[in-house]
């Protein structure tokens, strides 16, 4: 064996642990495969490695566990800790992960499938303004009733943690309230709460109102 | 039925949600109380950090910045609170409870062979080796952590990782050869 060989030879028997574990990268999972069916001397070898991973596992399973009395003691110094602010910055990832993690895989399914219909209206709707606009020669007013999903009186929502997605959908039931985007930096949603604008007044008694409800830990008014 | 990531739960915890908190608990404080137990050898010791390593979990949540999973971090909190214990801890008090497990086990390593039990005698020598050879054992095999991720548990490189794997399974192909079993490696 020329010393190339040795060196690629000596280097996946060190993969070998990790192969046996499952937790190499494909390629390397790949190339450890390659070798393992051309040489026997790895193959045995990789044999011991098996026999090293089962008996620890074993080995660790007949440890045992800890008593109750881990998390009692546990939560007894939580309590002892200073109260905390209910809501912190949480990283963008972990936002996305939360929002989506509060859904159902089917009710994800039938929003991928509405944001496609959706999507292919709007395709729809601008190609036929497109064609409409090309055959128009006459006159035309700009001030039609608008349809923008913009249009409304909106507020800014922060909902409580311990919040579950029951929780929120009733909440925005129960006030006719609709999420138009979010999550937001600081897990805050942009809710729609009437479909035309309303007065300053009337705005913020919403606002005080909705700030009673449990699942709410903050609310501000938003364009 | 979908499970909650740890690193949602973790988010939550920064938060300050209990709930979170009991499930991140649930769902790892065995591993994380075996990993500590290889290392302090002592089962009072061992509850006495995992409890410890979760009220840091709890404090040290909002700085979680999701570069690695949240068991591999936690692994990393707990190994440093074990060192820590076996740092205070005088060297005899370890070398009797090591004996004491050995012995508690199962059967001395002759009676073992005679019974040609190679795990039991296998079993026998993982927990004769060093702590440093245990803890690498049980990152590869037990944890299935990664290279990178023993590297970052272990904080040295992930190079020497695989180095220190090999001549932990080296040293133990030698105790197994002591016991009067030659794998015909190394």
């Amino acid at each position: 064996m020329n010393t190339k060989k040795k060196e690629a030879h000596s280097e996946l028997e060190e993969l070998l642990p990790w192969h046996a574990a499952g937790t190499l990268s494909r390629s390397d999972a790949r190339r450890v495969e390659d070798a393992l069916a051309h040489d026997p001397e790895l193959a045995r070898r990789y044999a011991l490695v098996r026999d090293e991973l089962g008996e620890t596992i074993h080995l660790n399973e007949t440890l045992g566990a800890p008593s109750a009395r881990a998390m009692e003691k546990l939560f007894a110094k939580i309590d002892a800790e200073p109260a905390r602010r209910p809501a912190v910055s949480l990283n963008l990832s972990a936002r996305v992960t939360e929002f989506f993690a509060g859904f159902s895989p089917r009710t994800l399914a039938f929003a991928g499938g509405a944001a496609v219909l959706a999507i292919l209206l709007q395709a729809g709707f601008i190609a036929g303004v497109m064609i409409k606009e090309t055959k128009t020669s006459g006159y035309e007013t700009a001030s039609a009733p608008s349809t923008d999903p913009g249009v409304g009186a909106f507020t800014l929502i922060r909902f409580a943690p311990q919040a579950t997605q029951d929780d929120v959908t009733k909440f925005l039931a129960a006030n006719k309230l609709s999420i138009a985007s979010g999550p937001m930096a600081g897990g805050l949603y942009k809710v729609r709460v009437a479909v035309t604008g309303l007065p300053k007044a009337e705005l913020a008694n919403i606002v005080k109102k909705l700030q009673e409800d449990k699942v709410v830990t903050f609310i501000a008014t938003t364009e | 039925m979908q499970t909650t990531s740890d690193e949602v739960l973790i988010a939550r915890i920064a938060g300050g949600d209990r709930l979170a908190m009991q499930v991140l608990f649930a769902r790892h404080h065995v591993r994380v109380y075996r990993f500590v137990l290889r290392l302090v050898r002592n089962d009072a010791t061992a509850e006495d950090l995992i409890s410890e390593v979760f009220l840091d979990v709890w404090r040290q949540a909002g700085k979680f910045e999701g570069r690695s999973q949240v068991s591999t971090w936690m692994l990393s909190i707990a190994r440093f609170k074990a060192l820590s214990v076996l740092r205070r801890r005088p060297e005899a008090e370890l070398d009797d409870e090591t004996a004491e497990r050995i012995e508690d086990q199962s059967d001395d390593p002759e009676t073992a062979l005679a019974k040609k039990d190679k795990g039991a005698v296998l079993r026998k020598c993982l927990t004769a080796l060093s702590t440093e050879h245990r803890e690498i054992i049980d990152l590869v095999y037990y944890h299935e952590k990664s290279v990178e991720e023993v590297a970052g548990i272990v904080g040295i490189p992930e190079a020497t990782v695989k180095t220190r794997m090999f001549y932990a399974r080296k040293k133990l192909s030698e105790l197994l050869k002591e016991q009067g079993i030659d794998r015909g490696w190394p």
